[in-house]
């Protein structure tokens, strides 16, 4: 039998009206998705059953995992953050400019850590052979950048506005446009990988990804907020997309929290 | 709301984790990803494995990264695991001389990852390991966990997480000695013999 958006509906609705009902019960807030989601269907095979470990890394400040891999100058190129400035040729869609800051938990900067994006052209087609949604690639552009962040963990990109494209996951299913993140904290403990949205997409009610946040605040920390005073001149549209890393890291515990 | 007022804590809460989805294949994964281990040192050891889902199956698109001390114990520092040539704007590789200790493989079609790395040295009170991250299509939020190397019984039994490990569950931890400097470590996202993964606290 066919999966409809209607069957993803009702599950979405399942899933985000169990989780309102255990914060009820008394449960904490959920910041991340459950990796047992399965209105996003890959998710069934791939999600473990046994609860995860825990490691208190206040018990040991030698785990390797306390700290980060090191990324510099050399790992990246001056134009790599201008996605639009990869090709001869100028890429065609609405240039935009995403930026903001990448943080802690205790909302301090995390300085000179590597920020990675990839993101569908603005026909909403993937410079990836696996991809064969009927919509034209983009000769000039792939979608691909890397940036360092500065002294305030500041970042910035300069790239083309993605377009919503269509997957298997039910009948007539869209993903809402969005724009790939990796980030590096400064613990490996705080690694992150995750999509910015754009604002008032409509296709966020409909799509079992962005949904698999059930925290309808935590849902709209994904999302970016449109900045005027980031907007270039007859250039391109601004947007602001604050970053905050989760897991413990070695500056947490030198101040005994 | 994504401008963090980081004068007001309450307000600093994290950023949702999402799955790396199909198409990262021409963005995150780089020439020599694996080969971690400057060029001919003598502690290079080989680790390799497959990636499966809940029915055994391997995952073609699944990406691994590898994170280690050097044969001393200590992190290292250096960066330069993806340098760049400014001419051409492409992947000039390590240097094969310093060691960062840092690798990412994304798996091939079979399902199967390699690295060659540096054996690491103990840390604390842990036995020596290499901590991993594994991303991939349909996980949500990736999975951490550790390849320990067998050899040394008294190091892996006084480890603090092995021994806080069930019997049956302790050995999906510590990588298969195939000879030569080389070990097979598995991945299992769920099932029959799913790898212990960790959440850090």
């Amino acid at each position: 039998m066919t999966l409809t958006q209607h069957d993803i509906d009702q599950e979405i609705a399942a899933e985000h009206a169990a989780y309102e009902k255990r914060v009820t019960d008394g449960a904490p807030m959920e910041h991340h998705p459950r990796r047992d989601y399965a209105p996003y269907r890959s998710s069934i095979l791939r999600h473990p059953q046994q609860p995860p470990i825990a490691i208190d890394v206040s018990k040991d400040p030698e785990l390797v995992e306390l700290h980060s891999p090191a990324f510099g100058e050399r790992d990246i190129t001056e134009i790599d953050n201008d996605l639009t400035r990869h090709h001869r040729g100028e890429p065609i869609g609405e240039r935009i400019t995403v930026s903001g800051r990448l943080l802690d938990r205790a909302g301090r900067p995390v300085r000179g850590q590597l920020i990675e994006i990839w993101q569908a052209n603005s026909a909403g087609r993937y410079a990836h052979q696996r991809e064969q949604h009927d919509a034209p690639l983009d000769p000039n552009f792939t979608g691909f950048g890397r940036t360092i962040t500065d002294a305030d963990g500041g970042y910035r990109f300069t790239t083309i506005q993605p377009g919503p494209y269509p997957w298997r996951n039910h009948l007539n299913a869209w993903r809402p446009a969005h724009i790939h993140f990796s980030m590096f904290g400064s613990a490996f403990t705080q690694r992150l990988v995750t999509q910015m949205y754009f604002p008032a997409d409509p296709l966020f009610p409909y799509d079992p990804i962005i949904q698999s946040v059930t925290d309808d605040s935590a849902r709209q920390r994904l999302v970016a907020t449109y900045d005027h005073d980031l907007s270039v001149p007859e250039f391109s549209m601004g947007y602001h997309w604050d970053i905050v890393l989760d897991g413990p890291h070695a500056t947490w515990l030198e101040e005994g929290r | 709301m994504t401008k963090i007022d980081t004068s007001r804590p309450e307000t600093v809460l994290p950023t949702p984790s999402h799955t790396v989805g199909p198409f990262y294949g021409y963005a995150l994964p780089f020439p020599g990803g694996g080969d971690i281990a400057p060029v001919g040192h003598p502690d290079t050891i080989t680790l390799q494995g497959y990636v499966y889902d809940g029915e055994g199956k391997p995952l073609p698109d699944a990406l691994v990264e590898l994170w280690g001390a050097d044969p001393d114990g200590n992190v290292p520092t250096a960066d330069g695991s993806i340098r760049r040539d400014p001419a051409t704007g492409g992947y000039v590789g390590r240097n094969g001389v310093e060691f960062t200790g840092w690798g990412r493989i994304q798996t091939d079609a079979n399902g199967h990852w390699y690295a060659r790395t540096l054996r690491p040295g103990a840390r604390g009170r842990s036995a020596p390991y290499i901590s991993v991250c594994v991303f991939a299509r349909g996980l949500l939020v990736h999975l951490f966990t550790r390849i320990y190397l067998p050899g040394d019984d008294a190091a892996l039994a006084a480890d603090p997480l092995l021994s806080r490990v069930d019997r049956s569950r302790r050995d999906t931890l510590i990588a298969e000695d195939d000879g030569k400097g080389t070990y097979r470590f598995d991945i299992r996202l769920q099932g029959e013999g799913e790898t212990v993964f960790l959440e850090f606290q």
